[in-house]
């Protein structure tokens, strides 16, 4: 039981003080279950997050049933997948349903029109950030290749996205193991 | 049927979103704005900038949020079941191989060959919104904000939930 409380403890913290997704949360998680609580060694984390990083989807979940799991078994997963999850969920759900009730007001639909620009900003830095992340990765060339492809076929033929990604991740595994520069 | 089509609409985008968060975004808005219509562009980007503000995994809040609005607590669950179980019970199950596997150069490109992709979605998603935007502010307004928020963002660091309250404060008094 005390580790269940440390488990949803540790996974609580590092979700609501997370401000920014999964790269914030990854370290706050560290500390708390490596440093804090001593619920692994730094090596099984380490070990963890890696093989996290094999597979799509969001990590700071990855991690959190993963190490439930390890360590309360299914009770563990789930325990620690609601403290890093709910919180946020339920508010954000609050939120926004407060706001919705003075969906009426002219004040209220302006204020929203006010944020349009701020996530347009987001997107373009997220954008500049995967472009980055892509140019490290894979080098000029295989980036422009693959960045060229993408476009002409997402957004000049109107494909759908995950049709393409989909070929690409099939593309990734068929190839040669000579290919694509790795770090 | 429409529990289904929840479920649907995010598995889909958490299995192919390599690279975080962020990734997974873009794949979402195509499932939720432009396949099923449940949000418009416009909706979309006003949840996705408080979304954005707040603490805790973005994917789960997408999850979560649009679940229940699209079918209730139900939804909301279905919605982020979709989201964390896969990939979840993959690393899991599969954790003796990809524990073998993670250094290849194979399983590595799985996760780099992506990110152009994921990088034109990203761009398009912005040109979306700046259009949104221009409708509903108008031309001038929104150079200007798009401007002032990102020099607060990437020059001054502010924390992203104060740009997105003050955007909130000069949405309501001057646009």
């Amino acid at each position: 039981m005390k580790i269940q409380i440390q488990l949803f403890k540790a996974f609580f913290v590092s979700g609501i003080l997370g401000f920014g997704g999964g790269p914030t949360i990854i370290p706050l998680l560290h500390k708390e279950v490596v440093e804090k609580y001593k619920l692994m060694t730094d090596d099984d984390f380490s070990d963890v997050l890696s093989i996290g990083n094999t597979l799509p989807g969001p990590i700071a979940t990855k991690m959190a049933g993963y190490i439930g799991y390890r360590i309360g078994g299914f009770l563990g997963l789930i325990n620690a997948l609601f403290a890093s999850v709910m919180p946020t969920v339920l508010l954000i759900i609050l939120l926004l349903n407060s706001l919705n009730q003075f969906s009426n007001s002219d004040f209220i639909n302006n204020m929203s029109n006010g944020v349009i620009p701020i996530v347009t900003v987001m997107m373009g830095i997220y954008a500049f950030d995967f472009l980055k992340k892509s140019h490290k990765a894979l080098g000029l060339k295989i980036s422009a290749i693959i960045f060229v492809f993408s476009f002409i076929t997402i957004v000049l033929f109107d494909l759908h996205p995950g049709i393409i990604i989909g070929s690409l991740l099939i593309l990734a595994l068929a190839l040669p193991n000579k290919g694509g520069k790795e770090q | 049927m429409i529990f289904w089509e929840l479920f649907i609409a995010f598995l889909i985008p958490n299995l192919l979103a390599y690279g975080g968060g962020p990734a997974s975004i873009p794949l979402i808005e195509h499932e939720v704005v432009d396949r099923y219509e449940w949000m418009t562009q416009s909706e979309f980007s006003e949840f996705l900038a408080l979304a954005n503000s707040l603490p805790g995994p973005i994917a789960t809040k997408m999850a979560g949020y649009i679940g229940f609005e699209v079918g209730g607590i139900s939804g909301s669950i279905i919605a982020l079941f979709a989201t964390v179980a896969p990939t979840l019970i993959l690393m899991i199950t599969l954790l003796n191989l990809l524990q073998k596997y993670r250094d290849s150069p194979k399983v590595m490109r799985l996760s780099s060959f992506v990110l152009p992709a994921i990088a034109v979605l990203l761009i398009t998603l912005t040109f979306d919104f700046a259009k949104s935007s221009y409708e509903s502010n108008k031309l001038i307004p929104t150079i200007l904000m798009i401007v002032g928020s990102y020099i607060a963002l990437e020059k001054f660091k502010v924390p992203s939930i104060i740009v997105i309250a003050a955007g909130l404060l000069i949405g309501g008094f001057l646009l």
